[in-house]
Formats: structure tokens, sequence, C-alpha cells
């Protein structure tokens, strides 16, 4: 992820023009968030949780691929968690530490 | 094919029944199409070994051939990640030893919801299963104006597709005469080899699947904007919760105050029968094992039936209107803290009414130790069998008096044990997933399904299919537990010119008398120790119990009340309820356990962390009082 997000910086700097700022994690959207995935990747969670390789593949399984559509539509009560997410057509229903490695360009496509 | 020959001899010339399996994602309609396809010709068990469960069900095709369905659990991928899904995947692979691969594979489809199915259509496709596809729903597809291109889809998954409603039984006879002609087709092909795939390949498979849901697919004209709407409400942090807490609340009424009725017309129904029983049968052996053990026995497995019925009822209405994914999106967070998944409200909330339809219902969770650890927990919250215990030790030994001018004291210890309950159940769940299931922390990880009517025959069916599943599978564990509880009871009777009451000189008296050294340390005597015998039955029962050691006759229980505020001390009266927050005593819940767990090891374990529980909590409690010189 970090190559990719380097990748990213670096093009900002060579090409100042269309501002096309640089992913960020789905993880840290609110409400209302609109973008594409550009990397799926997962995160081993501090306190248990399950392996990174395990969580990627599910997330894949449940349509969490590059080039989805994510919109953030629901936020739940307590600490904004977790998040209802449009994908595609489907909604979607995940804890944000469950998709910290879901990179997304913001911005509607 | 051999295997198959040695399941299913070949009787003369009639042609070998024809097996065929459903498999398809959650919520694509998949149980309302078996239930289509098989109406009431249905059976449920489980797999050898494990707590799946297990649902076949059978029709005669158009040519008399016998054909079986089997309705597998839904999965997303054949790569599987919950016991569930392990079945799915191994049956559709034909690497069961119980269970013959299927004839035919059919992959149930939503079709307004296709793309995730895709993948799941390419998957079975690439190990050459022998599959037919049913765009299911594709009443709510037409009126969306959702525009399939069907010839393309289904050379694309090489597999046929036809249109069915299976709420409305549309489409079910052409689908059996497409799973006869594929069946034919593909005799004697054997799936090849799979593995488990890699991130690459799902997401090469991804892609896949989405070029051909962009070329099969065009977006609907007249999408669904009604489930967004109302997810704006349902959903929202505060309208959300609100409607949450009433339909929480509505369900817990009709558990706790709908069924009430019901449940004593079955009690006094059993009770005239046994009375009526008794005065057909002379006084005897015979007469006590009819009235008492087999007549109250049964008794004692219908009563739980309306509760049962009502809340299955809640669920699967809820369930199939789209309601419990949204309930545990906004319950996720609270019951997370405790370990517990956000599903797990319901059983725990039905609980606090009977601990049997709350086990039943941690069906509703998917995962495995999820599910365990709920089960674990439920008999902790205080059901309404405690209640007659509690009220008879407040009444007798709890002054009737204000606290801080407004509250009664009364209530506030009834209220205390409540909260006991509660307490200790998320602190026990809390316990188990940090210690034992540390590492298995599930992603939460759900699909919002949209919103659709239900269909009143198929939730009769399935609420139907859980009263029966009870009384075929736990009833008949409750009723010989009862018999035998009876037994302990009743034999060996009193010696003529006896002075103690008859129950003192049974098993059940002995047994009694042999833990009371062990009790004496939590202030119990040996009336309260007997007591817990046949209290075992249910926990209501210890307050009947109680009075047949005091030989207080019938159901006199402010008299029972005050004999024991006489004999009793107030610290083995505490120590009593502290006994009962956490009491194991219900052979019902026990056996329910055996029940969904499918093993003894679950209610063994449960039964011994509650004894020790309700032991220390009685002996703190005893002792506490005791030093506040209330011994």
């Amino acid at each position: 992820m970090d190559s990719v997000r380097r990748a990213a910086d670096l093009d900002l700097e060579l090409t100042p023009q269309p501002v096309s700022p640089a992913p960020t994690s789905l993880a840290n959207g609110r409400r209302g968030f609109v973008g594409r995935i550009s990397t799926v990747g997962a995160e081993t969670a501090a306190a248990g949780g399950l392996a990174a390789p395990e969580l990627e593949r599910r997330l894949l399984e449940m349509g969490f691929v590059e080039g989805a559509r994510v919109e953030i539509i629901h936020e739940g009560f307590i600490g904004k968690d977790p998040i209802c997410v449009r994908l595609d057509d489907m909604r979607v229903a995940v804890r944000r530490r469950d998709v910290r490695g879901i990179m997304v360009q913001a911005g509607e496509p | 094919m051999t295997a198959a020959k040695v399941v299913e001899p070949v009787a003369g010339a009639a042609p070998r029944t024809l097996r065929v399996a459903l498999v398809g994602n959650p919520n694509s309609g998949k149980t309302a199409m078996f239930n289509a396809l098989t109406g009431s010709r249905q059976k449920v068990a489980n797999y050898a070994g494990v707590t799946v469960e297990r649902k076949e069900g059978h029709l005669m095709g158009p040519d008399g051939r016998r054909i079986s369905i089997l309705d597998l659990p839904g999965t997303y991928s054949l790569r599987a990640r919950s016991p569930d899904e392990v079945i799915t995947r191994d049956v559709v692979l034909g690497r069961l030893i119980s269970e013959p691969a299927p004839d035919v594979v059919v992959l149930v489809a939503d079709a307004t919801n296709l793309r995730l199915v895709l993948r799941l259509g390419l998957e079975m496709k690439a190990v050459g299963i022998p599959a037919v596809v049913a765009l299911n729903m594709i009443d709510i597809a037409e009126r969306q104006g959702l525009d399939i291109d069907v010839d393309r889809l289904s050379r694309e998954l090489a597999m046929p597709i036809i249109g069915t409603v299976a709420t409305r039984r549309r489409g079910m006879q052409d689908l059996v005469l497409l799973i006869e002609e594929r069946a034919a087709a593909s005799a004697g092909a054997a799936p090849s080899a799979w593995r488990e795939p890699s991130a690459i390949e799902l997401r090469a498979l991804h892609r896949e699947a989405e070029r051909i849901h962009k070329a099969c697919v065009k977006p609907p004209k007249r999408p669904d904007t009604f489930t967004g709407r109302l997810d704006d409400v349902l959903l929202h942090p505060v309208a959300g919760i609100l409607v949450l807490l009433g339909v929480l609340f509505l369900m817990f009424q009709a558990v706790f105050a709908w069924a009430a009725p019901l449940m004593d017309l079955s009690n006094s129904g059993f009770e005239a029968l046994s009375a009526w029983v008794g005065t057909l049968l002379p006084e005897g052996i015979l007469k006590s094992l009819i009235s008492d053990g087999i007549i109250a026995g049964v008794g004692s497995v219908v009563v739980f039936l309306p509760q049962i019925v009502i809340l299955f009822l809640f669920i699967i209405l809820l369930e199939d209107f789209g309601y419990m994914a949204r309930a545990a999106f906004l319950l996720d967070k609270i019951m997370g803290g405790a370990g517990l998944h956000g599903r797990a409200f319901i059983p725990l909330l039905s609980s606090f009414a009977c601990a049997i339809p709350g086990i039943m219902a941690t069906r509703v969770i998917d995962n495995k130790h999820d599910r365990l650890t709920t089960i674990l927990v439920a008999p902790l919250m205080t059901c309404s069998a405690r209640i007659p215990v509690y009220t008879l030790i407040i009444s007798a030994f709890i002054p009737r008096q204000q606290v801080m001018g407004f509250l009664n004291l009364q209530g506030l210890v009834f209220f205390g044990l409540y909260a006991a309950g509660l307490v200790s159940a998320l602190t026990v769940a809390f316990v188990v997933r940090k210690i034992f299931w540390r590492s298995d922390a599930e992603p939460f990880l759900m699909e919002l399904p949209a919103y659709k009517t239900p269909d009143p025959l198929n939730v009769l069916r399935n609420v139907l299919q859980r009263a029966q599943i009870f009384l075929q599978r736990a009833g008949t564990t409750i009723l010989s537990m009862m018999i035998l509880i009876w037994f302990l009871c009743a034999f060996p009777g009193a010696p003529s010119g006896a002075t103690r009451p008859a129950i003192d000189y049974s098993f059940a008296g002995m047994i009694g008398h042999a833990i009371e050294p062990v009790l004496g340390p939590v202030g119990f005597n040996w009336q309260m120790s007997v007591a817990l015998i046949p209290g075992m039955a249910a926990r209501e029962v210890a307050v009947g119990a109680l009075g047949t050691v005091y030989s207080i006759s019938g159901d006199n229980t402010s008299l029972l009340g005050a004999s024991l505020a006489h004999q009793w001390s107030l610290a083995s009266a505490l120590a009593f309820l502290a006994w009962y927050v956490f009491a194991p005593q219900c052979a019902s819940t026990l056996a329910v356990v055996k029940r969904e767990t499918n093993s003894w090891r679950w209610p063994i374990i449960m039964f011994l962390y509650m004894t020790a529980l309700a032991y220390v909590a009685a002996f703190i409690v005893y002792r506490i009082a005791v030093a506040f010189g209330a011994g």
C-alpha cells in the first residue's frame, strides 16, 4: 500500500494541473464519502482479528475489488461505526477496522 | 456414480432417485424455492458431527421419477468460511462421505442482484459441476425494468437458465424439466479437482464476472428506491434506534405477555388431564408414573410452544423482510463490546422470557463461536421461571419498606437480581471471547438485502418447522429427563408410618442429603438441598419442591413464605437468591443446548460453569450477610 501511496504522491508532484488527491482509506470516510476503490489490502487488526490475507479475500468475495464504486451511506450511532457502504449496486455493512486496507480515490467517478 | 448405487439400490425398473442441491448467495430466496419445490415433504436433521442443519425434501418428476432436493446453506463462494459453508462446498464437490454428490446443482440467483452470484457460478463452471441457474425474483427484476440477456448469460456460464418466482411458485415445473434434462445430459461426468482460489485468482474471477455482468445486464430503468428511502429512516442514528427499540419492545411483549395465556391454558389443560387420568387409575406407582411422570412431562414440553412459535414468527418475518441485517448493523457496536455479534441481541432478549426459544433463536448467528458464546450466556438472562422463586423469597424476607423516600426495597432487590443476570451474561460472554476464542474475531461483513414483502405461506411453513423440530428433537430429551426426575423423586416410596415427607425417603432426598455438606458453607440446609433435585425440572418447580419438603400442601405460597421466614436465616435466603441468579436448574435448557450444538459437551460445560458461578455467588453473599449479622 505504501508503494501505491508514494506513487500517487509522485504523480501529484509531476503533474500539478488536474489535482487528483491521494487515495484515502475507506475506514476514514464520513457519511457521503464517494469514490472508486484503487487498492484492496488488509491490515491485521491489533487485537485478534483475521490474518490479513484471509480478510483481503473475504473483502474481495463481498465485492470490494479495485475499480468498484463505493459510497458511505450510513454510519452507526456510536463512534460512527460500523458503516453501511453502497458498493456498486449492493449495500454492505462493515466495521471501519476491517476496511482500513481499502484505499479509495475520492470524488464522484 | 457407483457410490450412488450402493446408497440407493435400484429396485426393479424404477429409475434411481435424482439428487438435486440448491446453492446460492444468502437472501436469494433459496429457502422459498426449496419450499416451493418440495411443499410439506421435508425433513430436517443435522449433518453428522456438526451443528449444520440438513434440510432435505422430495418431489415426483413428471415421469414419476423421485427427485430429492437438498437445501444447502447460503454462500458467496466455494471457499468456505464457516461450518455451514464448508458443508455447501463439500456437498457440491462430492467430498462428503455421508452425502453422495448431487446429480444437478441449482444455482439460485437473485435476478436483481447478480454480481456476486456470477462469480460463484464461474467457480462452479470451472470445476465442471452440472448446474442450472434459477433466475429468481424475476418478477421484481421485470418491475424494475431490468434487462437481462439470458441467452448470453447462459452461454457465458455454460448453464441453462430459467426465470422463477419461488414465492409464487412461478417457473417451478419448467425448472424441474430443466433439471431432468441437465441430469440426462451430464450422466457420468465427474467434477474436476477444486482448490482454494488465491486473492489474485479471486480478482481475476471477479473481473470476469464483472465483464459478463456488463455484457448481459442493463441497469434497471426503474431502480428500487424504496429500500434506500426506508434505510434513511431505519438506519438513522436516532430514528433507526427508536424503531429498533419499538420492534424489540413489541417482540419482548409478545413473547412475555401474549404467550402467557396460552401457556396457562396448556398448564391447566395438562393438570386437568393428569387429574382426570388420576381418577381412572387406582392409587399406586402406575398412576404416579402416568399422571406425574408422563403427562406432566409432556406438559412441560408443550408449555414452551407458544413462546417458540411467537418468537420465531417475529424472527422469520423480520428476516424475510430484510430487517434482521439492519438490526445487527445498529446493535453491532453495543454487542461487539461484550464480544458478541449484533444479531445476538434477539436471542438474549428472548431469554428474558425463556432461554429455550432464546437458544433456538441463536440460529440467526452464522459464526460458530459467536453462536456458542450466545448459547452459553443465554440462560444467565433472568428468565420468567425465576420470577416465582424470586417472588417467594423476596416477599418472605425483604421488608416492604421505602428506600430514599420513593424506592420500594422489594422492587429494588428484584431489579438488582435482573441486573445481576444481565451483567453476568455480558461478563461471561466477554471472558469467553477473550480467553477461549481470542484469535477468532470474525469481521462484520454483511450484505443488507433489499426489503421484500414476506410471503405468508413461507413464513407459516418455517415457523411450524421450528415448532416441529423443537417437539421432535428437544421434546424427547426433555420428556425423558422429566421422567428421570419423577423417578428420582418417587422412588423408593416412604415406608409405612413415615413421619417425614415422602420425598425425603426417595433418591432425590438421598442425593439432597448427600450434597448437603457441600452446600452447607453457602448456608443451605438439607431441605433446600433436596428441593434443588426436583427443581432440575424447571426453576419455578423449586417453589413447589420447597412446599413438598416443608409438608405444605397445595399451592399456598404465602404460607410457605411464612414458614421459610421462620426457618431460614436472612443470610440463607439471600444466598438462595444469589444461587438462582446463576442456577443451572433447568433440564429443558440443557436438552435444547444439546439439540442445538449436536453434542453433550456444551450442556455439560454450561451446567458446570453455571453451578460454579451459583456456588461462588451464594458463598460470597452468605458470608457477607453472616458477617453483617444476618446469619
